[in-house]
């Protein structure tokens, strides 16, 4: 190691406990800012993982989420005849017709209401989106008042679960399976036979339309003609795309909320390091006298002190990252202002956080540590050498 | 001990520091000090000098010049033949690590390095490698008597021992010239005598040029030539040779 980085890495050990503070103060301001982050990077993983990217959703023209949206049959009819449209190994093209209608449902713990998302789908609905699996019991038969639920809602929701029944459109719906949907937004809905909930709900539309291409790149001529179609009022969007849309709203809140409070902490954060590096450069003006003498010249004088602020970030930034790391253990369940159903996602730790993370540290450790390293750098020789 | 006027001082002969007509001046607030007025005098290749005089008198100021530490109101200053006070900033401090060492009256070593990483300090400005430096930084420590106190610390040693890794420190480079304010100023005198024999050593069997600023006549009688500054004016050059 650089003599010179060895000298500033024991000076950080020498005042323990002021760098201590400093170290703590910038790992929290860390930390809140990779939370943010990792709220922010759950939520999109968690939509954008819903959609698959061979799929496509066909929605009303200008309706952004399925509860605004509705298809006729006679549109879901010419939809469902397009050649694009993938054969299933029942001889059966690949496509969901959907409906989704939002109920009530009271929460286990807080004893409060929250929207659940009921959806009824087609028969191919497994086979469309492979991504979900029957995880516990079994798949809802087809024409009966079965249901299956996501399996972030086990337990969340009063009587969802296997084996009871949930009231709603006027009718007992018995639970008989768990589905995984691999930490999707689908993990937090209830699927249900499509037809049965029509009825119930007394709705004669879709609420969206989900094919599977047989080639994902005949995505933009299927697009172009069923836009193009006077018969049809739809928009047909990639699913992926689809649901990343869902996610801007929420996610742009909470962007910036939680950027807004980073930025606050940092420059508290900052301050803390300037008073350190100030108090560092004051009990050691002997020594920068001293290094000037040596020959040292102003620039090595500033980065000494430079590489001591960002050591003391670098090291607040580790402490934060273990930190968020817990935090991957954590379920967020949050209304999803877009489609106003409730969604469960995870904290989710990824390397442009981490690197971010660092940046920002690191800048925070520059601002922190500049003005103490140009007071230290400016400092004449001979009244550094005073001091002593 | 031979008493001469400065003006007989200046012999023209091997001369490696030249001060012409050097003045130097300190603001107080709105008050200008002069300190040093239109100073002349050369200093030779191989002397060993003591500057000494009252407080205030400017002495530390005449070896903070002479070290480019600080640079003057006016005249020129011109060590081994090189005008320093032209010198910008960054080249100016080139030249002392190439070129000065400095012995302080406080020690001044880094409190977080040790004696070896201390005499190693200066070394890193140069293009050395990591073995070579620690070679040369145990070799420096090994003329001064501290071979077995290379691990210490600052605070783990005497105050004797400490100047004398700051003597270390000060040759490691093989400067052209020693520059000690108040040397043994904090030391007993018991080590300020082991203080001052090495410098003698380094002057008469290394051949340094070295310029010390003190108090005590019984340093300076180590010198082998006395100057006394008196408000800023070398008014009396005393000439002291060793036997």
């Amino acid at each position: 190691m650089p003599l010179l980085l060895s000298y500033s890495l024991r000076n950080l050990q020498e005042r323990k406990l002021t760098n201590f503070l400093t170290a703590t103060g910038m790992a929290l301001v860390v930390f809140v800012y990779a939370a943010v982050l990792m709220l922010d990077s759950g939520l999109k993983q968690t939509l954008v993982a819903t959609g698959e990217d061979t799929n496509i959703i066909l929605v009303r023209r200008s309706a952004e989420v399925e509860i605004q949206s509705m298809i006729d049959r006679r549109q879901a009819r010419i939809i469902e005849s397009q050649p694009e449209i993938m054969i299933g190994a029942e001889g059966a093209p690949l496509i969901s017709k959907e409906v989704a209608v939002l109920i009530s449902q009271q929460r286990r713990k807080s004893r409060q209401a929250s929207n659940l998302l009921i959806r009824g789908v087609g028969p191919a609905a497994l086979a469309v989106r492979p991504q979900v699996r029957i995880a516990e019991g079994r798949m809802f038969r087809q024409g009966s008042n079965e249901i299956v639920i996501g399996r972030a809602l086990a337990g969340r929701f009063e009587d969802v679960e296997i084996g009871s029944s949930l009231r709603f459109a006027q009718r007992d719906w018995r639970i008989v399976g768990r589905f995984d949907a691999g930490g999707s937004g689908f993990d937090s809905e209830i699927w249900g036979d499509s037809e049965q909930l029509m009825q119930s709900f007394r709705r004669d539309f879709f609420s969206s339309i989900t094919v599977r291409l047989a080639d994902r790149s005949g995505f933009d001529a299927l697009k172009a003609r069923l836009e193009a179609d006077p018969r049809l009022t739809i928009e047909a969007k990639r699913e992926r795309t689809f649901y990343e849309e869902q996610s801007r709203l929420l996610s742009g809140f909470i962007q910036m909320l939680g950027l807004t409070l980073s930025g606050m902490f940092s420059l508290g954060a900052v301050i803390g390091a300037t008073i350190t590096m100030y108090a560092a450069v004051a009990s050691r003006m002997m020594e920068v006298g001293v290094l000037r003498a040596l020959g040292f010249r102003r620039s090595r004088i500033l980065i000494a002190f430079l590489v001591e602020a960002l050591l003391l970030a670098l090291i607040g930034w580790a402490v934060a990252i273990l930190l968020a790391s817990l935090m991957t253990q954590v379920k967020i369940t949050t209304l999803n202002w877009t489609s106003l159903s409730e969604l469960a996602f995870r904290f989710v730790l990824t390397p442009g956080i981490v690197l971010r993370s660092l940046v920002f540290a690191l800048i925070m450790g520059f601002l922190g540590g500049f003005l103490p390293a140009v007071r230290a750098a400016r400092m004449k020789i001979v009244d550094a050498l005073r001091v002593a | 001990m031979t008493v001469v006027h400065i003006s007989e001082a200046r012999t023209g002969e091997d001369v490696l520091i030249a001060l012409s007509d050097v003045s130097k001046s300190y603001r107080r607030g709105a008050q200008i000090v002069p300190v040093l007025a239109k100073l002349t005098f050369d200093i030779r290749r191989k002397e060993f000098l003591a500057l000494m005089g009252p407080s205030g008198s400017g002495k530390s100021t005449m070896l903070n010049l002479i070290a480019g530490i600080d640079s003057p109101d006016k005249g020129s200053i011109r060590v081994g033949g090189e005008d320093i006070t032209l010198l910008p900033e960054a080249e100016l401090a080139d030249w002392r690590a190439a070129n000065v060492g400095f012995i302080f009256q406080f020690y001044n070593l880094m409190p977080v390095l040790t004696a070896l990483e201390n005499v190693e300090l200066p070394l890193t400005l140069t293009s050395l490698g990591r073995r070579e430096r620690r070679d040369r930084a145990q070799l420096a420590l090994s003329l001064v008597g501290l071979s077995d106190r290379v691990k210490h610390l600052p605070s783990e040693l005497s105050g004797g021992q400490q100047q004398r890794v700051a003597i270390a420190r000060a040759i490691v480079t093989d400067p052209t010239v020693l520059v000690a304010d108040e040397p043994t100023g904090d030391l007993d005198r018991q080590s300020a005598k082991e203080v001052l024999e090495i410098m003698q050593r380094l002057n008469r069997d290394m051949g340094k040029t070295i310029v010390m600023v003190t108090h005590d006549h019984r340093a300076a009688a180590h010198a082998k030539r006395i100057m006394s500054l008196e408000k800023g004016d070398l008014s009396y050059l005393v000439e002291q040779r060793l036997e």
